[in-house]
């Protein structure tokens, strides 16, 4: 038996803990389906909203001189599914006015002189100028208009070809008001990092404040279990949920999207655990401070608002003032896309981003520090 | 195992808790005797369930000291946990648990072998045998009542402290309940129980009285209401009502209670009650006999006279 205050880890008290919430999740009915439904939702939703490949992205031609070339460019671009002719213009004054409106998103110029430069082989300027405050759409837009405009002009046969090879003409891009861009396949990895983050928070969010709330803390206490198996056991449920979501995403990924898993799938699985931990022990730790489920839930909000926005999800990492990548980096979501992208895409695995890994095992464990010394065992 | 044998299985002194200013508990010093029934009575609010509270750690003492089953309240109440059990005022088991989850669950945390085994001997004392799958939320008050009883001594406790156990639960219950806790009693187990019920305070070996967050009156019921002083007439007949409006001011009667249709008219000082009721006495309506005081008018004056020391 323990001398003292008698704290050592009971494994058959913690596993009490967890038998009892794993009861209790189960047995809320809607609670568990919202947890399996939320991934496949969200997934599909953002994944089909974001990821497609854009199509009749309303677009604007400037035409400075009148031309056969200008022409059969102008049939091209209509004749694919990316653009949308919507205005054709001649003063530049209008296609600043379509494209701050927002009529458009692209407008392609084609400059004075451009045929005869063309026929000379002078190699002359193609102007774009894209809205990229849809970065997804207008980086992939802007990939596929080169090729469209060289078939367009070779299958024309308006210009004589002696070598195929050198550019005929170079596009100049102008991308408005976001000079960084996102790739595609980004957003799956990020999603699935967003979808467990903004889930698991609430799950364990709730987990101390709803036994105050019910009135079951006062049995709990009054009972020979310690903090940190109560912590453990409301957590160990949810990590295999948490696993489970994060399984169904990155499946998801694979069949519907056709994003890849190039790296190593264990590095995956270690680094979901990992990250799954660390977000249920920080949403454990907002349960810990706040007096009722809803001020838990707001925390879990507030928490997640900056994951979404400072974590490299939405916006690129590297284009951020210094400050916010500093609480970027405290961020667990931040490094999980990180090593996320990185296995996924690029075919690392967990050794190759040792540096993002501690940095999850460090926030995971001061969160369950402050969890534990925040936990109130008396009802003082 | 390792507890002295002990005569008293509280033992506490001075004990003082304030919530925001206010003293809920003030300098209450108390004890109560191993294998005894003990009662804890007084008005709402007037610090029963926190006295509870702090007896079983689960709430620190501003001051004061005492011991619970031997045991340092203020230091150890980690093992003071293990060997008492608590029922709090509230239901509060699980109530999306079924009754087996819900015992099972108790039995793992106190770590006993068997918990399965420890939960069905439980469920087969309790008479919940076949409804054993049910949830605790679907019981009636009477039934979880019961249950939380029972989850209370699956872990074989030394010490139950009992919190209202019987608010709101309907009187074959009720008797079933105290029937149960003799039982207990006489096997050994000591209990602190609250209640405002008369019938069930005379059920107590001793009781203690507590109004105002201190402690008034202990000992047993005879002992109570001699230490009271007081002299009671039993007033009936037809004015027996109107009486009570009439000796409001009187000097020399301390407190008056209507049961049924007639008064209870008491006073600590023989002599001004006589006096008191002397121009009554005569009156065709009333009929005047000697009572003796019940232990409902010795708390009723308890009560007025904490609250004359508290205006």
């Amino acid at each position: 038996m323990t001398i003292g205050n008698g704290s050592s880890f009971s494994v058959a008290r913690f596993w009490a803990m967890t038998v009892k919430e794993f009861i209790q999740m189960t047995r809320d009915r809607v609670t568990l389906a919202t947890m399996i439904m939320i991934p496949v939702m969200q997934l599909l939703l953002f994944g089909f909203a974001i990821n497609t490949t854009p199509h009749n992205l309303p677009t604007a031609v400037l035409m400075r001189e009148s031309s056969d070339v200008g022409r059969s460019i102008l049939a091209a671009l209509e004749n694919t599914d990316f653009f949308e002719i919507r205005s054709v213009v001649t003063r530049s004054e209008d296609m600043d006015a379509l494209l701050q409106s927002g009529e458009v998103l692209f407008v392609v110029e084609i400059p004075e002189g451009f045929e005869r430069a063309l026929r000379r082989g002078d190699t002359p300027s193609l102007l774009i100028a894209a809205d990229a405050t849809d970065p997804v759409a207008s980086g992939s837009a802007l990939g596929a208009l080169s090729g469209v405009i060289q078939s367009a002009l070779a299958n024309d046969r308006q210009i004589e070809f002696t070598e195929p090879n050198p550019p005929l003409f170079e596009i100049v891009q102008h991308r408005r008001y976001n000079p960084a861009g996102l790739s595609t396949l980004n957003i799956v990895p990020g999603l699935l990092g967003t979808i467990l983050t903004m889930t698991l928070l609430i799950f364990t969010a709730l987990a101390v404040t709803r036994e105050v709330e019910r009135g079951t803390m006062e049995n709990l206490l009054s009972m020979p279990i310690t903090p940190l198996e109560i912590m453990f056991g409301k957590i160990a449920p949810y990590v295999i949920i948490g696993l489970i979501q994060a399984l169904i995403i990155i499946g998801a990924g694979l069949f519907v999207f056709g994003v890849p898993v190039l790296g190593d799938p264990l590095s995956l699985v270690v680094v979901t655990l990992l990250f799954v931990v660390a977000n249920l022990s920080i949403g454990y730790t907002f349960s810990t401070v706040a007096s009722n489920q809803l001020q838990a839930v707001q925390m879990a909000m507030m928490f997640f608002l900056p994951n979404i926005l400072l974590s490299g999800f939405m916006f690129p990492f590297a284009g951020m003032p210094h400050w916010a990548q500093w609480i970027g980096e405290a961020l667990p979501l931040t490094h999980y896309i990180r090593v996320v992208r990185a296995i996924m895409l690029k075919g690392a695995n967990m050794g190759d981003l040792t540096h993002d890994t501690l940095a999850l095992c460090f926030l995971t464990l001061v969160a369950m520090l402050i969890a534990v010394r925040r936990f109130r065992r008396t009802l003082d | 195992m390792e507890t002295v044998a002990v005569e008293n299985v509280i033992d506490v002194q001075h004990l003082t808790k304030s919530f925001g200013g206010r003293k809920v508990v003030d300098d209450l010093s108390m004890s109560v005797k191993k294998g005894r029934i003990h009662g804890f009575l007084g008005p709402n609010g007037s610090g029963k369930t926190t006295t509870i509270r702090m007896l079983c750690g689960l709430l620190t003492p501003d001051s004061g000291t005492g011991t619970c089953l031997g045991l340092d309240i203020l230091t150890q109440s980690d093992r003071i946990r293990r060997r008492v059990g608590y029922m709090t005022q509230k239901f509060s088991l699980y109530q999306d648990l079924s009754i087996r989850e819900n015992l099972e669950f108790v039995a793992r945390v106190y770590g006993l072998a068997d918990p399965r085994g420890k939960a069905g001997d439980a469920i087969e004392r309790l008479g919940l045998k076949g409804r054993e799958r049910q949830l605790a939320g679907e019981l009636s008050g009477g039934w979880k009542q019961r249950l939380a009883l029972g989850a209370c001594i699956l872990p074989e406790p030394a010490l139950l402290l009992l919190d209202e156990p019987t608010a709101g639960v309907d009187p074959k219950a009720r008797r079933d309940f105290w029937n149960e806790i003799h039982a207990l009693a006489g096997e050994g187990l000591s209990v602190l129980v609250s209640t405002h019920y008369m019938d069930e305070a005379e059920r107590c070996h001793e009781i203690a009285y507590i109004a105002y967050g201190k402690l008034l009156a202990q000992g047993t019921v005879d002992e109570v209401i001699a230490g009271t002083g007081l002299h009671t007439w039993t007033v009936s007949g037809a004015g027996a009502h109107a009486l009570q409006a009439e000796l409001a001011h009187a000097e020399g009667v301390d407190m008056m209670a209507p049961f049924g249709t007639s008064l209870h008219v008491a006073g600590r000082d023989e002599q001004a009650l006589d006096t008191a009721i002397a121009p009554f006495r005569q009156r065709a309506d009333l009929t005047w006999e000697r009572g003796t005081p019940t232990l409902e008018d010795a708390f009723i004056d308890l009560m007025r006279r904490s609250e004359d020391n508290f205006q």
